[in-house]
């Protein structure tokens, strides 16, 4: 029953693992191409398992950023995890204990809470673990890969390897900015900030990490102040 | 600074935000504004990283700007997350190697 269950987590999560390899390649294939060891590039997924988060860390440790600046622009990029796993918490109920919980936290992305929430039937341990198998190991093999494939590659394959993590934040930005309105307010905001980071004398100064942080927690307070979620959105 | 540091730094951080609210802080957030609010987060963070960041990540301005027009105009109608990133990989690819001819 439990190894089914875990096999039938599995099945679902391979679609995601399959996904996290492509673009993981390129995230290994960026880091080489930026300085870091191949085995440092696989070390950061293999620990991290974030898109947003360890581009933007990838940025601070090449700009040889402070650690509370790591930390803060960390904090703010990922904090929609919280959400999510407030979420999965409501769902899986009371019957699972504390320490599966610690193993499933680390699972816990924007893909495979979706599947999770997805289903129907009562969230079982083995499902939610074997869930996060194949996209840990998608995420990682491809960052693997990516890094060593990056420095085998010649130089202008390796350049156009290195805006594959841009198209894929564009993919998953663009959807839902052309059918919400205020998805695309807080969208048009963050560019605006984003460029006055970057080209204004005196804002151009601003860190990365630090503006990241700005530009997003002022673009998504005002969406959030004009444009209130409604309640039913808890669930989803 | 070592880079075990950084990446200590950033799974500890990632790893809490994650763990706390399925084993400490299981209450659902009542305020709406603090749920609206991270509802946003990610696509303004998303879009905060990538503009105009992209522009200044390939060996020219414009095959940077090709690769978001690419992307832009695919993801808008519907396509997959990996089609548009590798179609954006392959304009900045072609871009380039017509620039080094002219």
């Amino acid at each position: 029953m439990k190894w089914k269950e875990y096999c039938r987590g599995v099945r679902r999560g391979v679609p995601v693992g399959v996904g996290y390899f492509s673009v993981s390649f390129g995230f290994g294939a960026m880091a080489v191409a930026q300085g870091l060891k191949w085995l440092d590039a696989t070390l950061i997924s293999a620990t991290n398992l974030t898109s947003a988060g360890q581009f933007a860390g990838l940025t601070l440790i090449i700009a040889g950023a402070g650690l509370w600046e790591m930390i803060l622009t960390q904090l703010v990029i990922n904090s929609r995890y919280a959400l999510m796993s407030l979420a999965l918490s409501q769902k899986m109920g009371s019957r699972i204990g504390v320490l599966p919980r610690l193993a499933i936290a680390f699972f816990n992305t924007d893909e495979i809470f979706a599947l999770a929430m997805a289903e129907t039937q009562p969230l079982t341990v083995p499902f939610l673990l074997g869930l996060g198998l194949t996209p840990f190991l998608g995420w990682t093999g491809g960052t693997l890969l990516g890094a060593l494939a990056g420095s085998a590659l010649p130089e202008m394959v390796r350049v156009a390897l290195g805006v594959m993590l841009y198209g894929m934040f564009i993919a998953i930005v663009v959807p839902p900015a052309r059918q919400e309105k205020p998805v695309l307010v807080a969208v048009a905001l963050a560019l605006v900030l984003s460029c006055l980071f970057t080209w204004v004398p005196g804002l151009n100064r601003v860190s990365a990490g630090i503006s990241i942080v700005i530009c997003t927690v002022a673009a998504a307070a005002v969406c959030a102040w004009l444009f209130p979620i409604p309640d039913e959105e808890v669930e989803a | 600074m070592s880079i075990y540091a950084y990446i200590a730094a950033m799974a500890l951080t990632t790893y809490l935000i994650r763990v706390l609210p399925l084993t400490v802080f299981r209450k659902p957030i009542k305020s709406r504004f603090v749920r609206s609010f991270l509802h946003y987060v990610p696509y303004a963070c998303l879009t905060a990283m990538t503009f105009p960041a992209i522009l200044y990540s390939t060996e020219s301005v414009i095959s940077g700007l090709g690769a978001l027009i690419v992307a832009v105009v695919l993801a808008f109608f519907g396509k997959s997350l990996l089609t548009v990133s590798l179609a954006s990989c392959v304009t900045v690819f072609l871009l380039e190697r017509i620039i080094s001819l002219i």
